[in-house]
């Protein structure tokens, strides 16, 4: 069995690892457009902001192929799929033979069609990064355009390099994907305090030498322009060898394109009207294409998509249908603008359908977990949304306490007894302590026998 | 009532219960005190557990006759009749069809002499113990990091200086309370499931879903790198492998590790930071982080961290495993693993079983090769190709066992079942024969500590009459057999120092009476002269090259995982009045009333939605079985997991009995389970 995956990126690499641990001998050759080893895209945006190398953001060392028994091309672009005699044909004209093909192309920034729009640099790859920060070290003020969730990221990292920075985007608000209108300007807030101002409802004209010209004639000074205008899959290949294409190319449950010998996955790959642009769907996507590959049985039902910014200081987590009103789900929302909180979750037939989390919240792990596992919603919504409210407080104060509440957990002694031990006659710590062994474990009652004793002392007028 | 004599002037002994091994005068009569001059206790403290200790000695449940199918007979009738069996046994079907099965609660003495009796007298591979339950994942790791596994490789009173300890799934609050008087000091960072007693000191508790420590671990060491934290000039100078590491964490970037273990971002950030810019700072793994199908690559994944921060072998930071049976430290270095000789030395190497033949005056060819792990033992007992006897010591593996009533069964298969206990266990109500033995303050001999500190058990009562030691029992076997064993502890402490002469725990410089003098000893030591190694690590590490090794692991979903059917996650764990199978503290009056039935511990949100009231009965099933058990209703657990304590008949009957690849160590502390209120 010869596999040949074409794209080595985040899903292409991720399914050579995974058909690898699956199987052992098969034989795998990866082609490459990149010239470098695959690298983890999510984390470009630490590249930009400083705080990652880019030798830092691998995904397999160089040593992986070899030790693993897999021929890997990089720098290699695929030009031609002959579904014919199974070959893939690469740009300098080496032929690949295959019996199982993958498509992990991916995709690739869009550049909008604007004058001056080459003197902007897209933000895609890590070669597009190292130009951004070569070009920041020179740049006195930066330009981003596209308010999603790689512009803000771009944003946030060239803001936290000392660059002011101004970000353009096209709609109401930021995110407006993601997020609802209120989340949107509590998120631009956050941004504003940490050096992005923030532009929303307008549109670039074109690209200059001295900034960005908004469609009203204004000018965004600037000698840094990146754009995060969003992505295309990359299809050409595909359609050039004749398999369906939509979006993107279209697959069934197990992966497979209307060819049964040829799969897609990733970001170029489309399933059941859906094309992902995140990283966890394309893997889920190598994990279940591995295993098809593999001999399994794994099906593909579509991935419940998380977004989660990767911006220093910015905590917002976006889930599911985010936007749905009252008329249609139980909205359950708490909003503090003043420290750049907004919660709100979306339950719909005692399920969370949705959810925004924006600013430091334990709640977001629970809520994750409860979105991925479509598990019903508790009863108590505000526990939910503040972890930690629904703990009964502890009744520490002596006159609170209840006799059968056990104050030395390694000893089990109540209240009760500590009382009856100061009835006998005890008056200080280490008399409780020589007759019922309070304090003599871990120690950490012995702030509580004290006021205990000092309470039942004061109750009785004793002086200690 | 049958029960040991005391003895008049009071005697300096340790605690019959955990790897703390608190030290205790017993004396005069029965009267129990903490002693000063150990460290581990060193403040006076002890927990109900050893307070109450001296009831085990009266205790009226005690057994005093060798039983032989249920009905008590003379010792040599017993004896006779086992050699008998078991020379039967071999003869039809090899020396494999003989098991011996251990425990970590036993002396050092006896751990080696159980190891020299199954692979001399009885000439077979199948010897394992249930300390492969415990500490097998956090050794693996260790040795695999560092070269030697000792538990804590450092004092236990070093922790009270230190700025930040992280405890990664330990309890200690519960299960060795004295420990928490030397984390009064430093801030402290728990990953817990539950908010235990302990999270409840910590100044940061991480509450990660059950079965994904491992991905925590990944995160906290993906942003240690990610923020600039490695310390690079320690990990230049001692260590190596760590560039294969920092890629194999790309992958685990922090906000896809939030989804999996729940754990929000900027926690993780906030554990990381604070570890970081700590002066000093520990990593502590329990048996939380330990107890699972992927124990081994957890405990690395914690000990790669720690080695990023530069915590190993500097003084006063590290990593350690907070050990947890009683001899856990010792009963893991003498033999009785199924791949190990005495001095933690290695089966299958040459120059090992030629030093240790040399001991014990055999051929290096006649020692048997490794044998099978502790579940794979039992999974094969009465099975064609599995032993048809075995030898129980120190172990109740029908409570203790994952897939409890599966192990029963197997038990049940057996052609014959020999315990040595003092009480009759739930085990040894299966046994063809049972030996009543003497128990803890009625024995003399060593016990090493959670730190690697030798300690002296001595002996403070007078047996009851009828009784006799393990090491009795077995020198009486090997008599019947053919062979010769010592008796008298000091005499086999003599034979283990040179057994383990050279080894990596080399015990040949202790003594009893050095025990004695100096309050325990550190192996390794040598020679007499020696003064111990307290911290053996800051010179440099047990591997051949002295470097500590990073050890690239990924993480990887629990064997079992919630679905529709079963739609809950269960861990188990222990409270703070019982010790293991609870056939020691289950005995006694104070340990009962405090903690008198087994329960089941879930989150107010998860009960409401099953109909499930505080004391209600409930009932959780697994796909391996079956416990009944009263709801405790709190939300000091996650509202997708389940807890129940393993202290009794039903917890082990639902744990899932997968295996580590490495440390064949079964997933105890996950499994998915359905919960039903009891009509």
């Amino acid at each position: 069995m010869r596999l040949v995956v074409v794209g080595n990126g985040m899903a292409g690499s991720r399914l050579v690892s995974e058909v690898r641990a699956r199987d052992p001998h098969m034989r795998i050759t990866v082609l490459g457009a990149e010239t470098c080893q695959p690298y983890n895209r999510v984390l470009l945006s630490n590249v930009l902001a400083g705080s990652s190398r880019p030798d830092q953001v691998r995904l397999l060392d160089a040593s992986w192929y070899d030790a693993h028994n897999v021929n890997a091309a990089f720098g290699s672009p695929v030009a031609h799929v002959d579904r014919e005699t199974r070959h893939v044909v690469t740009e300098d004209g080496r032929r690949e033979p295959y019996d199982l093909l993958v498509l992990a192309t991916g995709s690739q920034a869009i550049v909008p069609p604007l004058p001056g729009v080459e003197r902007a640099i897209p933000f895609r790859t890590l070669d597009d990064c190292e130009r951004i920060m070569q070009a920041a070290n020179q740049a006195r003020r930066a330009v981003v355009v596209g308010g999603g969730l790689l512009g803000i990221e771009a944003a946030r990292g060239l803001a936290g390099r000392g660059l002011p920075v101004t970000l353009l985007h096209l709609a109401g608000h930021l995110m407006e994907r993601q997020l609802d209108v209120e989340a949107g300007e509590v998120l631009g807030e956050t941004l504003a305090g940490l050096g992005v101002e923030i532009r929303t409802g307008v549109s670039a004209d074109s690209v200059q030498a001295d900034g960005v010209r908004l469609a009203g004639g204004e000018l965004v000074e600037a000698d840094l322009v990146v754009l995060a205008c969003g992505v295309r899959p990359v299809t050409g290949l595909a359609a050039e060898a004749g398999l369906e294409v939509r979006r993107g190319v279209v697959v069934d449950d197990e992966l497979r394109t209307d060819d049964p010998s040829i799969f897609a996955i990733g970001e170029c790959a489309e399933h059941d009207g859906t094309v992902y642009g995140l990283v966890a769907p394309a893997w889920e996507q190598a994990a279940v294409a591995a295993d098809v590959i593999t001999g399994g049985k794994a099906l593909y039902r579509g991935s419940r998509l998380v977004t989660r910014l990767k911006a220093r200081s910015v905590e917002l987590a976006a889930m599911g249908e985010t936007q749905l009103t009252e008329e249609h789900a139980e909205v359950v929302r708490f909003s503090h603008r003043a420290r750049g909180t907004y919660r709100k979750l979306v339950i719909r037939d005692g399920r969370l359908v949705g959810a925004i989390l924006l600013g430091e919240s334990d709640a977001v792990g629970t809520l994750t977990q409860l979105f991925d596992r479509g598990g019903p919603v508790p009863g108590d919504r505000a526990g939910l949304l503040f972890p930690g409210l629904a703990s009964a407080p502890v009744a520490d104060s002596p006159v609170l306490m209840p006799d059968a509440a056990k104050v030395c957990q390694c000893n089990n002694v109540t209240k009760g007894q500590i009382r009856a031990c100061w009835e006998a006659g005890a008056r200080d710590v280490a008399g409780v302590a020589a007759a019922t062994r309070a304090t003599t474990g871990c120690g950490t009652c012995r702030d509580a026998v004290e006021g205990i004793v000092g309470w039942l002392c004061e109750q009785e007028g004793i002086s200690v | 009532m049958p029960g040991s004599d005391p003895v008049g002037a009071p005697v300096k002994t340790h605690c019959p219960y955990c790897a703390l091994q608190c030290g205790m005068e017993i004396g005069p009569g029965l009267a129990i005190q903490p002693r000063t001059d150990i460290p581990a206790n060193a403040s006076g403290a002890l927990c109900q557990k050893g307070w109450t200790a001296g009831e085990l000695l009266t205790n009226g449940e005690r057994l005093t006759t060798p039983l032989l199918h249920g009905e008590p007979v003379e010792w040599d009738v017993a004896l006779d009749y086992v050699a008998y069996r078991l020379s039967a046994i071999r003869a039809e079907h090899g020396p494999d069809a003989v098991a011996v099965f251990g425990g970590g609660g036993l002396t050092n003495e006896k751990a080696y002499h159980l190891g020299k009796f199954a692979r001399v007298v009885l000439g077979t591979s199948q010897i394992d113990y249930n300390g492969r339950f415990c500490m097998s994942s956090a050794a693996a790791a260790s040795s695999k990091a560092f070269g030697m596994d000792r538990g804590m490789p450092f004092p236990i009173t070093d922790l009270a200086d230190a700025d930040v300890v992280l405890l990664a799934g330990g309890n200690v609050a519960e299960t060795m309370p004295p420990f928490v008087r030397h984390l009064s000091g430093p801030r402290m960072i728990v990953i817990d499931p539950r908010r235990t007693q302990t999270a409840k000191l910590a100044w940061l508790h991480l509450q990660p879903t059950p079965g994904t420590d491992l991905a925590l671990a990944l995160g906290l060491l993906h942003l240690a790198i990610a923020d600039d934290l490695v310390d690079e000039a320690y990990v230049a100078a001692r260590t190596t492998g760590f560039d294969e590491v920092r890629t194999s964490l790309a992958g685990w970037w922090p906000e896809r590790v939030e989804r999996i273990t729940g754990v929000p971002v900027y926690r993780m950030r906030q554990a990381v930071r604070a570890l970081a810019s700590a002066g000093n700072a520990y990593i502590l793994t329990g048996r939380g982080a330990e107890q699972h199908a992927k124990g081994t690559d957890t405990v690395s994944a914690f000990i790669n961290l720690a080695l990023a921060l530069g915590l190993p072998g500097n003084y006063g930071s590290g990593y350690g495993c907070v050990t947890g049976q009683g001899n856990g430290q010792g009963g893991r270095e003498h033999g009785q693993k199924a791949d190990q000789l005495p001095g933690y030395r290695k089966i299958d190497d040459p120059a090992a079983r030629e030093h240790v033949a040399g001991v014990w005056g055999v051929r290096p060819e006649d020692i048997p090769g490794p044998g099978r792990s502790a579940y794979e033992l039992l999974d094969a007992l009465g099975t064609p190709d599995g032993p048809r006897a075995m030898l129980l010591f120190g172990s109740n593996p029908v409570i203790s066992a994952p897939a409890a009533e599966h192990v029963a069964e197997r038990i049940g298969a057996l052609d014959l079942l020999v315990t040595c206990d003092f009480v009759m266990s739930e085990t040894a109500v299966l046994a063809d024969v049972v030996f009543p033995v003497t128990q803890w303050a009625e024995e003399s001999g060593t016990m090493t500590n959670l730190e690697g500190r030798v300690l002296l058990r001595r002996q403070a009562v007078a047996p009851p009459e009828g009784v006799r030691s393990d090491l009795e029992v077995l020198a009486g076997l090997a008599e019947r057999l053919g062979h010769t064993l010592a008796t008298e502890p000091a005499e086999v402490f003599d034979e283990l120092r040179r057994a383990s002469a050279g080894g990596l725990a080399d015990y040949s410089g202790i003594t009893y009476e050095r025990i004695a003098a100096e309050a325990g000893v550190f192996w390794p030591c040598p020679e007499p002269g020696h003064p111990g190694t307290p911290r053996p690590f800051l010179d440099s590490f047990a591997t051949p090259d002295g470097l500590a090794r990073f050890v690239p692991v990924q993480h990887r979903p629990p064997a079992e995982e919630i679905d529709d059917d079963y739609p809950v996650y269960l861990t188990t764990g222990r409270v703070l009045a019982h010790y293991q199978s609870g056939a020691q503290t289950r005995r006694i009056a104070a340990l009962v009333k405090a903690a008198p039935e087994p329960f089941v511990e879930l989150h107010p949100d998860l009960a409401e939605q099953l109909g499930i009231t505080a004391g209600d009965v409930v009932r959780v099933t697994s796909r391996r079985g079956e416990a009944k058990a009263v709801a405790r209703i709190s939300d000091a657990i996650r509202r997708d997991t389940v807890f129940m304590p393993f202290h009794w008949e039903g917890a082990n009957r639902l744990t899932n009995p997968a295996l580590d690849p490495t440390s064949k160590m079964p997933e105890f502390k996950v499994c998915a389970v359905r919960v039903e209120r009891d009509s």
